[in-house]
């Protein structure tokens, strides 16, 4: 691997190259395709949050003029899997807000009225609304047929699914301790935010072939889940990505893309849909509301001698909540002989949940890492220190499996412990909190070309839709790779029939999976140039060196030649074989893992509970920072999204399980100037697998701030407050009742 | 967003002729002046059709004078201008950090104290500031003008005593005598982008003593319409404002809210941080009125 003093151009900080378009209003995101004859679809949700459907008529929806189309779950295959199932009702609605009927108007406004005229019967039956709920003896079901770990000997249940990961002896780690701390912790629903709501347009022409524009994190998995649905072949689905205006996780479901083709499919007409904020909030997928409890041991010196969890992650109206990767986060930053963790994911009636950026950690290591704290607490250390004492390192045994290899845990903690933000004493009248995050990162299927154009100048097609600066991460891997300008590299999300299969933005894989493609695919170039050298100079082609973005003998070669750039060669091609284009697909394994260290100082208002935070730094393990500008913005944003969760953020539900704050007047994301700045160290500590180094930097930011902002109430407090958000009337109560 | 036309009268004479044919016709008409509730309205709650008046062409509503006993803010007026005329920021301090407090920079190139009355939101921030520094509404009807202190112009949630052929021109505001400040503070769960959970704003006047002569507190947020707390102000008035009379006051307002439990907030939580806001609202007119 190149060391990082070897490296011109990765490390420099280049404006992105979609940065103008966007700034400038020109940039098409997912709402902005006019076509040619295209109408509006809209979608009927249902009022309720549990009820039996009787039957849905959508005949008066289609007796108005202008209604060109109009469907329900008859118009879709029986046979369906849960997904299909979230896209339209079939027996049951399952969740307020869930959709049953969908209508394509000439106007959007005459869609919405259309809805109206639809008639649903329903049966309403009453719905479950949390955890408690959900596990308690005689609970209503969510889902008559469904029983845990598909176990049909046993009765059905509300729990979908239970994990456990156990190791060593927790009882005898207990017993062996000097003190035990223990916790029990609430999080609630949280939204990912994005500013873009989800919008697609379809269409179908004379020969069924499918054409989607959307806004997605992985359009191949539009392709998938579209024909799934559909009960057609992927074949027939070609799906372009749009710009994208956030995602986070959010946008890796399909919800309207299915709809609006069967809405062309009967109408003949290009159909768009574009959900307002108000049904993002209420039909597609948050993360968990979690209810967690945490218990540590450790001797007098610090070493923690066990630990246990029990994660129990609401799922929503269907199986799938993060619980899995909450259960391999929460101790994954710490070296321990004796754990058990389990987890169990839970139906509700309330929308399905999606992935949130590391998805499930942030609540399990919320809870942990409170607890955590408190052990350093009681045992009179410094946070940082309890930390290191128990760190995990290379050759530790992660609690989900593997042995780390290289990772920066102790590098970031040490950073932290040296940095002047963290020496510097709590300022006056704050408190400070401290915690650890964690994310495994995930590698994948990608694919990239490399073109050539006949002025050398260099085309990236590849399938990751561009949600953090990737193109640009792309063309820096690129120009390093072949030793040339950045400027003079593109880099294109290609739909799903100009470029090899892909597999989605997510995970933080893009810039370590498809852009170890597209450094493969940029070798694949060199050769060839070496190739085409070669044959110039009539000398053979392990004779020729790629040096400095030109083609040279070897050391020690008798050829008296001038170099051979990429434009030398282009301009040649013609006589050396024709155009030049290079390719590489991965299937990417040993993502490394990404630790970070994260501390606020904040005041709370102890007349109000208003939480005002003065000070968040951000420490991580970025492997390699690529772009270092970028991976600053993904720690700050996750710091920004973490407090926001932390202090105000949550889905309030009434007892019929309707969602009451949707939209972003109460459903508060932190504005600009609730954030101080949100100062960063990137710490490199390169992962292996990689050729530049790279680990995936998205995810880990978001899974410290939780625990970073509770420590730092508990601290500024005096108690521990257990439940988020810290919201003022909340931190109020509290402490009202602290002080009696 | 649903239908609507657009009407941008020149002046008084026409936007009032335009009310009244309009609805002679039986067409709904809608005031527009920044445009901040009524777009944001017209695109999620209220899609029916009606003609748009806009108002800020008219020369009247675009007045703002600051006279030796009167100031007057036409309606058209938008936050950002007063925020940056510093004489009047110097007079009526508290009224100006109500209006820099609504929405953004951005939101606040648009939006007008005028909107913020006539929207008549139990939260909206101007409105205890109008009443604490007893301005009154100027309110241009066919017959020719009345006038309505603001105190009485609220009459509901959303409601107020404009009839629909009416226009708000501006706010008629007494030039705060020397020793006199007026103070403005809402709570929000954030720092802006937010609707008031409680407010509270106070205006004073100190003899040369710093003794309160005279005082006047409102309450937002915690109502159906905005509170004048009567006891609040007599808490004040023959005090240095200290805090034991600030105490009082505050436990006055916090008596005289009668607010609901919703998303933003309990009953309980209101009551208590609108005392607060008072306390610390008071506290801020003081030192500015002794300075
Ligand atoms: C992002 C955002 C943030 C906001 N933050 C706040 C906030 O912090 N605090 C707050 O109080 N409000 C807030 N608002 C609401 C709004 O901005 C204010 O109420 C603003 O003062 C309205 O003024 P406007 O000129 O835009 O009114 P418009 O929207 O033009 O009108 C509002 C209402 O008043 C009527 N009207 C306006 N002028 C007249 C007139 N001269 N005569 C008769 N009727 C009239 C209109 O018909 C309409 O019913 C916010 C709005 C947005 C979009």
């Amino acid at each position: 691997m190149a060391e990082a003093h070897d490296l011109k151009v990765i490390g420099t900080r280049p404006v992105r190259p979609d940065g103008v378009e966007k700034v400038t209003g020109r940039a098409n995101f997912g709402a902005d395709l006019q076509l040619p004859g295209m109408i509006h679809g809209k979608v009927l949700r249902s009022p309720y949050a549990h009820a039996r459907i009787k039957s849905v008529d959508v005949s008066g929806a289609l007796a108005m003029e202008g209604v060109l189309a109009a469907v329900s779950r008859s118009d879709f295959p029986e046979e369906t899997d849960d997904l299909g199932r979230n896209v339209i009702a079939r027996d049951k609605v399952l969740y307020h807000g869930h959709a049953v009927a969908a209508v394509a108007a000439t106007t959007q406004l005459l869609a919405e009225q259309a809805l109206d005229a639809i008639k649903v019967d329903y049966d309403v039956l009453a719905p479950v609304l949390s955890i408690d709920q959900a596990i308690a003896d005689g609970a209503t079901l969510v889902n008559e047929q469904m029983h845990t770990n598909g176990d049909a000997s046993q009765p059905a249940s509300n729990i979908a699914a239970i994990t456990k990961f156990e190791r060593g002896d927790p009882e005898k780690g207990f017993a062996e301790a000097d003190v035990v701390v223990e916790g029990e912790f609430r999080v609630p629903m949280a939204h990912q935010g994005y500013i873009e709501p989800h919008a697609c347009t379809a269409t179908i022409n004379e020969e069924g072939k499918i054409t989607v524009w959307c806004s997605t994190q992985g359009h191949f998995d539009v392709r998938t889940q579209t024909a799934a649905i559909l009960g057609t072949s992927i074949s027939k689905i070609k799906v372009i990505a749009s710009e994208i205006g956030g995602g986070f996780g959010g946008k890796l479901s399909v919800y309207l893309e299915p709809l609006a083709v069967k809405l062309s499919e009967l109408s003949n007409r290009p159909v768009r849909m574009v959900m307002n904020r108000e049904e993002v909030f209420r039909a597609t997928g948050p993360t968990s509301a979690t209810w967690c409890k945490a218990k540590v041991a450790a001797k007098k010196d610090g070493t923690i001698t066990a630990a246990t969890a029990w994660l129990a992650y609401e799922a929503g109206a269907f199986p799938g909540a993060p619980v899995g990767p909450g259960c391999m986060s929460v101790l994954a930053p710490y070296d321990l002989e004796n754990f058990s963790i389990e987890g169990i994911d839970v139906l509700v009636n309330k929308p399905k949940v999606a992935a949130y950026r590391a998805p499930g950690a942030p609540q399990a290591m919320h809870a942990m890492e409170c607890v955590i704290d408190d052990l350093a607490r009681e045992l009179g250390m410094d946070p940082i220190d309890l930390r290191l004492k128990n760190a995990a390192d290379e050759g530790t045994q992660a609690p989900y499996g593997p042995k780390f290899p290289a990772i920066g845990l102790k590098a970031c903690l040490e950073a932290a412990k040296a940095h002047p933000n963290y020496t510097a004493p709590v300022p006056e009248g704050c408190g400070r909190g401290v915690a650890c995050g964690f994310w495994f990162n995930i590698g994948m299927q990608s694919s990239a070309e490399v073109l050539i154009r006949e002025d050398g100048t260099v085309i990236i097609n590849e399938g990751s839709p561009d949600i953090g600066g990737s193109r640009a991460s792309m063309c820096l891997m690129a120009a390093e790779t072949l030793g040339i300008p950045y400027d003079r590299i593109n880099a294109h999300v290609a739909d799903t029939e100009s470029t090899g299969y892909c597999n989605m933005t997510g995970g933080s894989r893009t810039t370590f999976a498809t852009g170890m493609a597209v450094v493969q695919a940029c070798e694949d170039i060199i050769a060839q140039c070496k190739e085409r050298a070669a044959m110039t100079w009539d000398i053979d082609a392990d004779q020729v060196d790629w040096d400095d973005g030109q083609a040279v003998p070897k050391p020690g070669v008798n050829a008296d030649v001038d170099p051979l750039s990429l434009a030398d060669i282009a301009r040649t091609w013609g006589r050396t074989g024709g155009p030049i284009l290079g390719r590489a697909s991965v299937n990417a394994q040993g993502a490394g893992a990404g630790f970070s260290v994260n501390w606020t100082d904040l005041a709370v208002d102890r007349e109000t509970g208003k939480v005002d935070v003065k000070a968040y730094t951000a420490i991580q393990d970025a492997g390699r920072a690529i772009h270092p500008a970028y991976v600053e913005g993904q720690m700050q944003g996750g710091a920004a999204q973490g407090l926001g969760w932390a202090l105000n953020e949550e889905y309030i539900y009434d007892d019929n399980g309707v969602m009451e704050n949707a939209g972003f007047l109460d459903y508060r994301v932190p504005v600009a100037s609730d954030l101080p700045m949100i100062d960063t160290q990137i710490v490199e500590v390169p992962n292996p697998t990689h050729p530049y180094g790279v680990r995936g930097v998205g995810e880990t930011p978001i899974t410290a701030p939780l625990a970073a902002t509770s420590n730092a109430v508990r601290d500024a407090l005096g108690f521990r407050v257990s439940e988020l958000p810290m919201s003022p009337p909340r931190l109020l109560e509290a402490i009202d009742s602290q002080e009696g | 967003m649903g239908d609507y036309a657009y009407a941008a009268p020149t002046s008084l004479e026409e936007a009032l002729s335009v009310l009244e044919s309009q609805a002679n016709d039986g067409q709904r008409t809608q005031i527009l002046a920044g445009g901040t509730d009524v777009l944001v309205q017209m695109r999620s709650v209220d899609k029916e059709p009606r003609t748009l008046v806009d108002i800020k062409h008219i020369a009247e509503t675009n007045e703002l004078s600051i006279g030796a006993d009167e100031i007057f803010i036409g309606a058209a007026i938008p936050s950002a201008a007063l925020n940056e005329n510093d004489e009047l920021k110097g007079l009526l301090p508290g009224l100006i950090e109500a209006a820099d407090l609504i929405g953004s920079t951005q939101i606040q190139g648009r939006a007008t104290i005028g909107g913020n009355l006539c929207n008549s939101s139990p939260a909206g921030d101007t409105i205890p500031a109008l009443v604490v520094v007893s301005a009154v509404c100027v309110i241009a009807s066919p017959g020719g003008s009345r006038e309505v202190a603001v105190g009485d112009f609220v009459t509901g949630v959303g409601q107020n005593c404009l009839a629909s052929n009416e226009i708000l021109l501006g706010l008629k505001i007494p030039r705060p005598r020397n020793n006199s400040a007026d103070a403005y503070l809402r709570f929000i769960p954030r720092t802006e982008m937010d609707i008031a959970v409680a407010g509270a704003g106070v205006a004073l006047t100190l003899d040369d003593g710093g003794t309160c002569t005279s005082a006047r507190v409102a309450i937002g947020a915690v109502a159906p319409t905005v509170r004048l707390v009567e006891a609040a102000s007599a808490a004040l008035v023959g005090t240095k404002v200290d805090d034991d009379a600030l105490s009082a006051a505050s436990a006055a307002c916090s008596d005289a809210a009668s607010p609901i439990t919703d998303k933003r907030g309990t009953v309980e939580y209101r009551k208590k941080v609108v005392g607060v806001l008072c306390k610390r609202a008071g506290g801020i007119a003081r030192d500015r009125a002794s300075s």
